[in-house]
């Protein structure tokens, strides 16, 4: 039982990483019609600038004070060099372009910090695991991504729902003439969300560091988890992809928890293992077919 | 007439030159190089295969390698069995011979297509893009986790396929088996794209909606695109596993469905022969690229980034700018 | 009086509340040219777009030459005979005239899955498409990509092209639509030869043409037909007089 409730905590954990992360995806395809596949190196940026800092300072925290903004510079300046060309153009061209991106950045953090992982120290208090139920010890560092990821979300929220800004957004992601008709420089607008995504694509992936590994190709394997989670909560939607995330973040972690060991009790260990990790890691793929079977625009489709 | 007749030579031309590649590069000491243009070729079918789809029908599918993949297993799981004696699923023969692995691949990979394609073509835009993605990557963490066939490192395939007696081991001879396979394949290539379906798959990458008040069923006919362009991924696959000897889970990998629609791209989308002369561009780079710089890479992202957003219609366009510029 | 073509019975489309089709039920007979005419916003596309089958009613019937259609597939009644036109013209830009007007033949004549012929020397195709041009202006046009084409010479191709399907009924969205004087002479010169050929609904804002044309009138206001007659009633009638020219005048 405990154990159910650590992976249903690790779940969480996953899941508000995957929304952090598509949250700014789901944005910058509603708004601006761009599918972005270098959403994961900007995650990678913060997770490696903010690691770095974190270790050389000797403070974790002044860690996360360079993460955001060079994670945010880092969205600035792929918005305005290549992005902005590639409102106007086909999907085609918008895939093949991001991709070129994933080779630049991957190549680059290789030149500066080579292809070994980078590790970060936590703070004692955050790293010792407390007791959160009898028989349950769990790191506070956890507790507090989780809380922060929730936190986020709530802001974000805030943002999109009661400011003026976030009227903007929502207006963007429905009718573009509406939003130049309202006399808004549309570009300010898309560059704007567009630092917004990379600023929360920075915070997940600081906030990773000391949980998995900070290495090259980090963002990739994150990244196609992330569309399927904009996919399925359908794009453009907030609400979509903070559902979706929680839901798969827990399903992927449950199956990859679990399944392995189910198989094990009817085949042999090792095929078992291999077969239980193959099937879980198609989880969430599956998932998203059986979604897109049903509802082709996800679950919560933008603009009818 | 004129027009036909250069076409014509120019091809005989074409096919003279890959014909001499192997006995040229002997004599200039470039081992190496006939391999080259050997992967270049098997690409060039693969890609070719994703531009019926893609440029000629405008679906925009990021899970090409998928079909890719299966028609590399076909060779090699058929090998397997063949090898070891034991029928696969206690049914079907293991067999090394290439006039059935190769049909195998294709039928396989058709079959691949059909399923998926029956599921992805419901949806459209970035659905499409990624559903195609996500059947990819459930096949490539599929054969991940088949310990049988050698989970993430791939199966070797120890003993080469049979051909008529050929010695396919030598790789001279299968470059000329290769050669005369491509050949074939773009010839039919040729017949599909200028035929009554050509036609129609044409009408519905410009306008779908038009095409629905001709009467045509748009569903069907992007779903028999499909299917031709997974046979033709499998081929080509099949013939990679052939090559290699070697099949491999990376040629089903996400990054290797991107990397036919660069070479797509490079050779520029919807021509007929772009896909050739965009894998040899994409290969050519790779090869030397990594020869000359560790971090090639970077260098390739760069320069793939600059054709993305700095030229129209690749390596074909830049070609028939450049002859209609002479004329 | 002619027999009928196409039967709507009790139509109706509803959009989040608001009527947009409200229990229309026309009679399309054969060879006649009907017009359906309103203020903008009554629901004429809807209406059109629910018979070609784009959009799925709420309730009603569509019945063509006795055969149920209501929920037929957009592409599957073409081949049954029902033929349309967009308002804004929907060509394949890529094409030349000659190839959209030829496709639009091959689509109706069968073979679309053939991947081992060559289209290009089907000489059946190529006959009929350049005998639908013949009896046009745009065969001087014929090589022309139609990305280059005016807005009216496009009109008169979605035309061609609806013929080419051989329809029994067609549907036609203001084909007069953007055209200047001398190229809406033409097309109403143009549809008055296919009087007695094809049954034709005829969508139109253009009342000289659609007077001209029309052996029958009908007026759709706020999704609600609610005068059918020959063009002498329905000018004659104080009711459209109120509905519809009345609210046109203010709309000016």
């Amino acid at each position: 039982m405990t154990l159910i409730f650590e992976q249903l905590l690790n779940g969480l954990l996953y899941g508000v990483m995957l929304f952090l992360l598509a949250a700014g995806l789901t944005l910058i395809f509603g708004i601006m019609g761009v599918i972005n596949l270098a959403h994961g190196s900007l995650y990678m940026v913060g997770a490696f600038v903010g690691t770095w800092v974190a270790n050389e300072s000797g403070h974790f925290w002044l860690g996360l004070l360079a993460a955001l903004p060079a994670a945010m510079i880092a969205g600035f300046i792929v918005e305005l060099v290549v992005m902005r060309r590639l409102y106007s153009r086909d999907h085609l061209d918008q895939v093949l372009a991001t991709f070129a991106l994933i080779l630049i950045f991957n190549e680059t953090t290789t030149i500066i910090f080579g292809r070994q992982p980078i590790f970060s120290q936590l703070p004692d208090a955050l790293a010792t695991p407390i007791e959160i139920l009898p028989g349950l010890p769990y790191p506070p560092y956890r507790l507090l991504i989780i809380l922060a990821g929730l936190l986020a979300a709530l802001g974000l929220y805030l943002l999109i729902n009661k400011t003026r800004i976030g009227m903007l957004v929502r207006a963007g992601s429905t009718s573009r003439e509406m939003v130049r008709a309202l006399g808004v420089d549309i570009r300010l607008l898309y560059t704007a969300v567009f630092g917004l995504g990379a600023l929360l694509a920075g915070l997940a992936g600081f906030m990773t560091g000391p949980v998995l590994a900070v290495q090259v190709g980090m963002g990739e394997q994150i990244l196609l988890a992330t569309f399927v989670v904009v996919v399925i909560g359908g794009v453009g939607s907030i609400k979509g992809a903070f559902i979706a995330g929680i839901v798969l973040g827990v399903v992927d972690t449950c199956l990859r928890a679990f399944l392995p060991g189910m198989l094990a009790t009817f085949m042999p260990g090792p095929e078992a293992h291999s077969l239980g990790i193959g099937i879980a890691s198609m989880g969430i793929y599956l998932l998203m077919a059986i979604v897109l079977l049903f509802r082709p625009k996800g679950l919560f489709p933008v603009g009818g | 007439m004129s027009r036909t007749v250069s076409i014509a030579l120019g091809l005989a031309l074409v096919i003279l030159v890959l014909a001499l590649v192997p006995p040229i590069s002997q004599a200039l000491g470039e081992r190496s190089f006939p391999s080259l243009v050997a992967r270049i070729m098997i690409y060039a079918i693969a890609v070719a295969s994703l531009n019926l789809i893609l440029g000629y029908g405008g679906m925009v599918s990021f899970g090409h390698a998928a079909f890719f993949g299966i028609g590399n297993y076909v060779v090699g799981i058929l090998y397997y069995h063949h090898a070891e004696g034991v029928p696969l699923w206690g049914i079907i023969p293991g067999t090394d011979q290439l006039l059935i692995t190769l049909p195998a691949a294709v039928i396989v990979a058709g079959i691949a297509a059909l399923a998926i394609g029956a599921m992805a073509l419901r949806t459209g835009g970035v659905q499409f893009i990624m559903i195609t993605l996500a059947f990819a990557q459930m096949l490539y963490f599929f054969f991940v986790s088949l310990q049988q066939y050698g989970g993430d490192d791939g199966m070797i395939i120890r003993k080469s396929n049979q051909l008529f007696g050929l010695n396919l081991r030598d790789k001279m001879v299968m470059y000329y088996v290769i050669l005369v396979i491509m050949v074939l394949f773009f010839a039919a290539l040729w017949r599909v794209v200028n035929s009554s379906f050509g036609a129609v798959l044409a009408g519905i990458r410009q306008n779908e909606r038009r095409m629905t008040a001709l009467g045509i069923s748009t569903y069907r006919y992007k779903l028999y695109g499909f299917v031709l362009a997974g046979m033709g991924a499998g081929l080509a696959g099949g013939l990679m596993a052939v090559f290699l000897r070697f099949a491999s889970p990376d040629t089903l990998h996400w990054t290797e469905s991107g990397e036919l629609m660069i070479m797509v791209l490079m050779g520029g989308v919807g021509t007929f022969f772009g896909p050739v002369l965009g894998a040899a561009a994409y290969l050519f780079l790779q090869t030397y690229l990594s020869a000359w710089t560790e971090h090639w890479q970077l260098v390739f992202g760069l320069i793939l980034l600059v054709v993305v957003l700095g030229t129209r219609g690749g390596l074909s366009g830049l070609l028939s700018r450049l002859t209609r510029g002479r004329s | 009086m002619s027999s009928t073509i196409l039967f709507v019975e009790g139509l109706v489309k509803r959009f989040s509340g608001l009527v947009a089709t409200d229990d229309v039920t026309l009679d399309l007979r054969d060879g006649l040219i009907h017009a359906l005419i309103g203020p903008n916003g009554a629901g004429k596309s809807t209406l059109i777009n629910q018979l070609c089958g784009e959009l799925a009613p709420d309730a009603g019937h569509i019945t063509l030459m006795g055969r149920d259609i209501t929920h037929m597939a957009a592409a599957d009644r073409v081949p049954l005979g029902v033929g349309r036109t967009f308002q804004v013209p929907s060509l394949l830009d890529d094409f030349t005239v000659r190839e959209n007007i030829g496709l639009a033949v091959q689509a109706h004549g069968g073979g679309n899955f053939r991947i081992w012929d060559r289209v290009a020397v089907r000489r059946a195709i190529w006959e009929r498409a350049d005998a639908l041009l013949a009896d046009s202006r745009l065969k001087e046009r014929r090589e022309a990509p139609v990305a280059d084409l005016s807005h009216g010479e496009r009109k008169q191709l979605e035309l061609l092209i609806a013929l080419a399907g051989e329809p029994k009924i067609l549907l036609l969205d203001e084909p007069m639509a953007g055209l200047g004087p001398v190229e809406s002479q033409e097309m109403v010169a143009f549809l008055l030869g296919l009087r007695g050929k094809v049954t034709i609904l005829l969508v139109e804002h253009d009342m000289d043409a659609v007077f001209a044309l029309a052996d029958v009138i009908s007026v759709l206001v706020y999704g609600r037909i609610i005068l059918t007659g020959t063009p002498d009633e329905i000018r004659d009638s104080a009711e459209v007089r109120e509905a519809y020219l009345g609210g046109e005048e203010e709309s000016c």
